[in-house]
Order: C-alpha cells, then sequence, then structure tokens
C-alpha cells in the first residue's frame, strides 16, 4: 500500500514537472512574438528566426554538455536513466533545459535589428553549453565558485532564477551591446535619442500575455513538487504571487508613464508586467499577496526609469528594453528576497548577483570579441538599412503588406 | 469646367461626402495622402525618446464639375471639413483650376456631358 502511494506521488511530481516545463517551452513563443512586435516589419522574420534557432541550440548545447556541467548528468546525457528519487531524472533535465533557452532569448531582443544570425548563434552555443550551467552549478547545484565560496553557505537564495536566469541573460545582452552599438540612426550628433517605434503592438502584446503565462510554468515549477499537501499549497501561493506581481507592474509603470509623459505607453505596460514577474522569481514562496504586488509594482517603477535612463544617458541602444527588464528588475528581485524570506540576508544576494554578473558579463564580453575578430558580429550599414529579414533571411515578414 | 482639388482631414470626409451629393456632385476621388501646412508637424514619445511626425495623414479629394457648380461645391467644403464653429489650423485647402477636357471612356463623350 505505502509503495503504491509513493509510485503515485512519483508519477505526480513527475507529471507536474513536464507540465511546467512545457509550459516555460511557450515562454519562447512568448519572447518571439514580443521581439517582433518591437522592431520594425523590414526586420520581423530574422528576429524569429534568432528564437527559434537559439531554442534548439541551447536544448541541443545543455544535452550535449550544459547539463552535465551544471549538474553532472553526463555528456550527451549518458548519466540519466528514467528512473529517479523524486521524479523522472529525464524529467528534471526536461525542466532544466527550457530555463537555459529562457536565458538566451533575453538576448535576442536586446540585438536586434543590427547583429549578423550566424555570430549570435555561436555565441547562443557557449552560451547555452558553458556560460549558463558554469553559474547555474555555482548556484542552484550548491557547487564552491572555482573552489572558493558556497553561495548557499552565505545566504543566497534564487527561487527560480531572477538572477541565475534573467540577471545572467541581461549580462549577456549587456555585453553585447556594448560591443554593438546602436542602430543606425537611433542617436543624433549631439547625442539625443531618437525613437524607433515597432511595427507590430498586438504581437508585442500577444507575446507580454504568453510569457506572463508561462511564467507560472517558470515559477510554479520551481517548486519541483506537487503531490502533497504542502507542496502543492506552495505551488498554489507561488501561482498567486506570480500573478499579483505581473499585475503590480502593469500598474505602477502604466501610473508612472501617464505622469512623466502624458501618455499610457503600451509598450511600457507590458515592461512593467515582465518587470514584476522578473522581480517576483527570485522569492516567490514566502511574500503575501499584497507583497508580492508591491515587489512587482516597484520592479514595473525600476523598469520604465531604468530604460529612459540607458537609452538617453548611456546609450545602451535595447530596442525591446531586455536589460533593463531581465537584467535591473532582475537584481531587484534577488534584493527583496530577504524582505520576506528570513533565511536569506542582503550580503548573500549581493555576493550572488556580482558572481552571475561579473562570470556571465565578463566571459560574453570576450566572446563578443572573439567573435568580432573572427567573423563580425555586425551587419554592413547598407544591410541593416535594407533591413535583416531580406539580407540574413532571404524573405520578408510582411511581403504583401509593403509592397 | 473646373477641377475641385481639397485636402481635408480624414474623419471629416463622410460629411464633406454627404454635403457634396446633396448639391449633384456625381463624382468623387479620394486618396490618403500625408502632408503638412502651417499646423506642421508633431512631436509623440515612444518609450520615453521623442520621434516626430512630419507629415500627417490627410484625405485628398478631386472633384472635376461645370464651371457654374463650383462656386457651391467649394462652399458646401469649406462649410463642412471646417472642425468646430471657427475652424482650425490643419483643416486643410481648396485649390481651384481649370479643367480642359474631359473624356468618358465608355462611350468617348467630350466635354461637360462627360462630367
Amino acid at each position: 500500500m505505502e509503495n503504491t502511494i509513493l509510485e503515485m506521488q512519483f508519477a505526480i511530481d513527475t507529471f507536474y514537472f513536464l507540465m511546467m516545463g512545457a509550459l516555460v517551452m511557450w515562454m519562447a513563443a512568448g519572447f518571439s512574438m514580443l521581439e517582433a512586435g518591437m522592431v520594425r516589419s523590414k526586420n520581423t522574420a530574422e528576429i524569429l528566426t534568432k528564437n527559434i534557432g537559439l531554442f534548439a541550440i541551447a536544448c541541443t548545447m545543455y544535452m550535449v554538455y550544459g547539463y552535465e556541467l551544471m549538474y553532472g548528468g553526463g555528456v550527451m546525457l549518458d548519466g540519466i536513466s528514467g528512473a529517479g528519487d523524486k521524479y523522472s531524472s529525464a524529467a528534471d533535465f526536461f525542466f532544466q533545459v527550457v530555463f537555459v533557452a529562457t536565458a538566451m532569448s533575453i538576448v535576442s531582443g536586446a540585438v536586434a535589428e543590427r547583429m549578423k544570425l550566424f555570430a549570435f548563434f555561436a555565441f547562443a552555443i557557449v552560451f547555452t553549453g558553458i556560460i549558463y550551467p558554469m553559474e547555474g552549478a555555482w548556484t542552484w547545484n550548491g557547487e564552491a565558485v572555482f573552489g572558493l565560496f558556497v553561495l548557499g553557505d552565505l545566504g543566497f537564495s534564487d527561487f527560480a532564477g531572477s538572477g541565475i536566469v534573467h540577471m545572467a541573460g541581461a549580462a549577456a545582452a549587456l555585453a553585447g551591446v556594448m560591443v554593438l552599438g546602436a542602430r543606425k540612426g537611433k542617436y543624433n550628433k549631439d547625442g539625443t535619442s531618437n525613437a524607433i517605434p515597432g511595427a507590430n503592438m498586438p504581437l508585442a502584446t500577444l507575446g507580454t500575455f504568453i510569457l506572463w503565462m508561462g511564467w507560472f510554468g517558470f515559477n510554479g515549477g520551481s517548486v519541483l513538487a506537487m503531490a502533497s499537501k504542502e507542496s502543492a499549497n506552495a505551488v498554489a501561493m507561488v501561482f498567486l504571487n506570480t500573478n499579483a506581481a505581473a499585475a503590480g507592474g502593469v500598474i505602477a509603470a502604466l501610473i508612472l508613464v501617464k505622469l512623466l509623459w502624458g501618455k499610457a505607453d503600451l509598450t511600457m505596460a507590458l515592461n512593467g508586467a515582465l518587470a514584476g514577474l522578473v522581480a517576483i522569481t527570485a522569492g516567490p514562496d514566502t511574500p503575501t499577496a499584497l507583497e508580492a504586488t508591491l515587489i512587482g509594482a516597484v520592479g514595473g517603477v525600476l523598469v520604465v526609469f531604468s530604460i529612459s535612463m540607458l537609452d538617453k544617458v548611456f546609450k545602451i541602444d535595447d530596442p525591446v528594453g531586455a536589460i533593463s527588464v531581465h537584467g535591473v528588475v532582475g537584481l531587484w528581485g534577488l534584493l527583496a528576497v530577504p524582505l520576506t524570506n528570513s533565511g536569506v540576508s542582503f550580503s548573500g544576494q549581493l555576493i550572488g548577483a556580482a558572481t552571475i554578473f561579473v562570470w556571465v558579463f565578463g566571459t560574453s564580453l570576450v566572446l563578443w570579441l572573439v567573435l568580432k575578430a573572427i567573423m563580425g558580429i555586425r551587419v554592413s550599414e547598407e544591410e541593416e538599412a535594407d533591413g535583416v529579414d531580406i539580407t540574413e533571411c532571404g524573405l520578408e515578414a510582411y511581403p504583401e503588406f509593403t509592397k | 469646367m473646373k477641377m475641385v482639388t481639397a485636402i481635408i482631414k480624414p474623419f471629416k470626409l463622410d460629411d464633406v461626402r454627404e454635403a457634396l451629393s446633396e448639391i449633384g456632385v456625381s463624382g468623387i476621388t479620394a486618396t490618403e495622402v500625408k502632408g503638412f501646412g502651417r499646423q506642421k508637424g508633431h512631436t509623440e514619445l515612444y518609450r520615453g525618446a521623442e520621434y516626430t511626425v512630419d507629415f500627417l495623414p490627410k484625405v485628398k479629394l478631386e472633384i472635376a464639375v461645370s464651371a457654374d457648380q463650383v462656386d457651391g461645391v467649394v462652399e458646401a467644403i469649406t462649410k463642412t471639413a471646417k472642425s468646430d464653429d471657427d475652424g482650425k489650423i490643419g483643416d486643410g485647402k481648396i485649390f481651384v483650376s481649370s479643367l480642359e477636357q474631359v473624356v468618358r471612356i465608355r462611350t468617348g463623350e467630350t466635354g461637360s456631358v462627360a462630367l
């Protein structure tokens, strides 16, 4: 009898894991639609190619070596059998691999409209095979950072990856944008910034809603169990808080842009939703619903100021706001955890954030520079003006709209 | 014969078409155009950065009429295309030019019978 119950638990936890992983996989669709909506129509097909390409590369590279590096699952997964203690180990790989793809998706939006497609893919191979798995091993797998210190012992905690996934993706994106430079026409000679409006707001909105939905898998799945009263309650609380934080982010961003600029900029409301989600990801299990809403709302405020400052003060041209949404707010998410979770310390969070950022930013910067030297990472000025759809993919996203 | 070319605000199109039909105008060509006059363009904010809209959307109407209809047509357009009672900058303009020849393609008729 007891054995039957244990088998039921195993089956339910595995099933839950797989379903949540499938939800996170769907976030790739969300990023694709968000980015397709936020770029100009002449660069749509290329950003979509980047998104589906990077997803496949992430899945393959994590299978080949990433999972071994992060959790010791064996090269080509040869350490994985169908079995596991609490759930199938194959389900664990499946859930982990979609997170790698999410981190990589963050990069594609920031470097949109001007990067060579295959330089991006080359970066994706190393990022998903080595850079991300290394910091993943230090954090979620509790390994010592280069044998020096263990982040968990210092009071570091990142529940579903505000830092490990989101800030890491943003750090790689920031390094890429710094090496790549701004889009042509983005900045005037006197340094003032021009707006380059995205082509398709319905797609950007759809993408945001898809991400919002996928995030229930991202955070909810990170409870890692469902088949007990305790874990079911935890999952429900995580769902509730994830949703509340996204709502808080939207409301805060909308009110702020209305006050700042007089109009309700939809793109900022969308970024506000994602900011709320990123903010709660590091600790969706401990806040109350109101606290979660406020953590999301702070994320929504931060993202508006951050996007504006990166654009105007630092001249970082990020067409979709990825560095602000995932990086700046990712850091806020980490720092918000000790507010509601006494087992986590501010210093631990800061050291963890610094470790992730220095590692990912540093290695990414070197990698981008190497790629620039070997193959070039930026399309020519003429190709950029014509749009990378034609020059990189040989087709247009909307051939009959533009003719 | 005269050619009346009017640039109006897009949202006034239905009112103008109705008024012209009432005074017996039998044909209008409407084109969506962009341009600016004294109104100039305006600036908008996108994600906090400014962008300028130099050319505003307008509708261009082309109406070929006989000489005795011109005054009525110009009056009808002026009255209906005006925003509010006093009008606003950006309401548009009307150009009247002489029209040398008109041919109805179906029958080959020419001159004012072809209007």
